[in-house]
């Protein structure tokens, strides 16, 4: 492999019947980043059926140009086809860097890609940027420059390492939802497009999709709010989330849960924070009758403020909780919810 | 029908969290368990050997202390155990890993292999997809639900928002999902048993078809260059008030904030 022969930042621009998922926005935002340190260009791969009208968004988000691969057998996700458009395209392009979301779409199809083009594979990065590889200099090693280092936390958030894929390409990483910041769009902006399509014949690897089942809307994704108020096992039952979303109203909040409310089957999973669920950062955090386990902190640490109401005193979630109120949410709450309606109303 | 289930002793990191006084993790005073979306793997395998009649065989790769958790998996109800270990396969990212993986798998017969969608120490969910594309045979990720229809299999596969009814032609390599069932407890004669039986052992030698370019830390692509324990950002305040006094206290700090 000539790593020099591999050049140019790269983004899977995923989309979802038809719409380019938020994630390809936040990834190009990202790509311009790494491309300016590398004195490159940003390129969007954007792969499905009918789908070349989208390509304009790429630009006015960040792409200098897009390949778009599309193909009647790509109309809606499917690893076998997927993988091998998008293979194909590091094999005819040879980017330096691949960055694929780390979404249920991501972490199937990036395993399967890298695999495929045997190169290395960083899996829910949060922080990537260019550096060396040693990060130090070490006798009798070369140290490598502009190589990309993938952050990315392991052990449930617990532990964070630093990784290169300093002897393959391109260099490849998923990346996590909700961290990478999107640019503000261009509008008007313009990408070279360049259609590519290296063929597809069925075989047993392309899966028949029987049926596509939706889940209800929700009408506000929890990780674009900006304030949450977030709801565990403590709070008792389904019903008693009504408190919740009185507070969540009154503050024009949303409600979120914590896994422990999915597995009840009080919420539904579009709503859960944390490793299995969504990685938020909202403005406010209100963590009420959570108890704080780390693969949940790990989804809302990040949080600018974090309120915490828990009975329980040692409760982990008072560990990351920036004001922590150890007493009855359901004494508190409602009268929380009458202070700031009272507040607010006052500051008008 | 034979099954292959790909199984991984991890630490707890769940409850059983321990951390030093600096916030470092203590892992030596962590337990280790079956990866609990692999557990469910051996679940959806025990049900279908249970419903349709199959040969379950659990592989692990790991120290030769990984031997646990394939008894543990027998004692369930799996039939056979495999461990690869060997010096030579340490420190192997995902990609030496799965190499490693399928060097096995290939010597074993299948017509379904399970995997857990993710290790709760690595997070990665890539080790599964990644045996499939080495063994050339189709990919069903985040099982929540599996059938089998003739010689085919009907699964569940789940999006953010969205699942898609996904039917494959057997082999097939599917991961799942820790929700896709309860999974059942041993049995003191499961247990017995267990101890009775015969485990495999496999090293690099016995891997079939892989390069020694592909394994371990050496044939490992991604490397890493720093790690280290993530130090928490500090617990704030803590307050023990009644009622009327912790409502107070919020407002006041959400004035402060400029949040209202």
């Amino acid at each position: 492999m000539n790593l020099e022969e591999y050049k140019g930042v790269y983004v899977f621009a995923q989309q979802v019947d038809n719409e380019i998922s938020s994630i390809a926005f936040e990834l190009l935002g990202k790509a311009k980043d790494l491309a300016k340190d590398l004195s490159t260009d940003v390129t969007a791969v954007l792969i499905g059926s009918g789908v070349k009208d989208l390509a304009d968004q790429l630009a006015e988000y960040g792409a200098d140009k897009v390949i778009v691969v599309d193909d009647p057998e790509l109309k809606d996700y499917r690893t076998e086809p997927y993988a091998h458009a998008l293979s194909s395209v590091i094999n005819q392009y040879k980017p330096e860097i691949m960055l694929v979301g780390a979404t249920a779409i991501g972490r199937d199809l990036g395993p399967r890609v890298s695999a495929r083009v045997a190169t290395g594979l960083t899996a829910d990065c949060t922080v990537l940027e260019i550096g060396d590889f040693p990060l130090q200099a070490v006798p009798g090693q070369e140290q490598l420059h502009n190589q990309l280092l993938m952050t990315r936390p392991a052990f449930g958030g617990n532990t964070i390492a630093t990784i290169a894929c300093p002897y393959n390409r391109p260099q490849m990483a998923t990346v996590r939802a909700g961290v990478m910041q999107k640019i503000a769009p261009i509008k008007g902006a313009k990408a070279v497009v360049e259609e590519f399509n290296p063929g597809f014949t069925p075989d047993n690897k392309y899966v028949e999709i029987l049926d596509i089942v939706k889940s209800v809307a929700e009408t506000v994704d929890i990780m674009d709010a900006k304030i949450l108020v977030s709801g565990g096992r403590g709070v008792g039952s389904p019903e008693n989330f009504k408190i919740l979303e009185d507070l969540a109203e009154v503050l024009g909040g949303t409600v979120s849960c914590s896994r422990a409310v999915v597995d009840s089957g009080w919420k539904p999973k579009d709503l859960q924070v944390g490793q299995t669920g969504k990685t938020v950062r909202p403005n406010v955090y209100f963590a009420i009758g959570i108890s704080g386990a780390i693969q949940h902190v790990a989804g809302m640490e990040e949080s600018d403020i974090i309120v915490a109401i828990n009975k329980d005193a040692d409760a982990p979630i008072f560990d990351v909780a920036d004001y922590g109120v150890v007493g009855d949410l359901n004494k508190i709450v409602p009268k929380l919810t009458e202070a700031l309606k009272a507040e607010i109303a006052a500051s008008k | 029908m034979k099954i292959v289930v790909c199984i991984k002793q991890v630490p707890d990191t769940k409850g059983g969290v321990k951390f030093n006084p600096d916030g470092t993790l203590d892992r030596g005073a962590m337990l280790t368990i079956m990866n609990p979306d692999d557990k469910a793997g051996l679940e959806a395998a025990l049900r279908l050997k249970d419903q349709y009649g199959a040969e379950v065989t659990v592989v692990t790769m790991g120290l030769p202390k990984a031997e646990e958790v394939l008894r543990e998996a027998m004692a369930m109800g799996a039939d056979k155990g495999v461990l690869v270990t060997d010096r030579v396969l340490g420190g192997a990212d995902t990609w030496a890993t799965s190499t490693t993986l399928a060097g096995a798998i290939r010597n074993l017969e299948y017509d379904l292999i399970i995997t857990g969608r993710q290790a709760i120490d690595g997070d990665t969910a890539q080790v599964g997809p990644q045996i499939s594309e080495h063994l050339d045979i189709p990919v069903i990720s985040y099982a929540q639900d599996i059938k089998i229809e003739g010689d085919s299999v009907v699964v569940e596969r789940q999006y953010e928002d969205r699942y898609h009814v996904v039917k494959a032609k057997m082999p097939c390599l599917i991961t799942a999902l820790s929700e896709l069932n309860e999974p059942r407890y041993m049995t003191p004669g499961g247990i017995f048993d267990a101890y009775k039986q015969e485990i495999t052992v496999w090293g690099r030698a016995d891997l079939k078809d892989v390069d020694d370019a592909n394994l371990g830390l050496k044939g490992s692509p991604t490397k890493i260059a720093k790690a280290s324990d993530k130090v928490r950002k500090g617990a704030g305040e803590k307050v023990t008030l009644d009622p009327d006094e912790s409502v107070s206290y919020i407002v006041d700090k959400l004035k402060v904030k400029h949040v209202i």
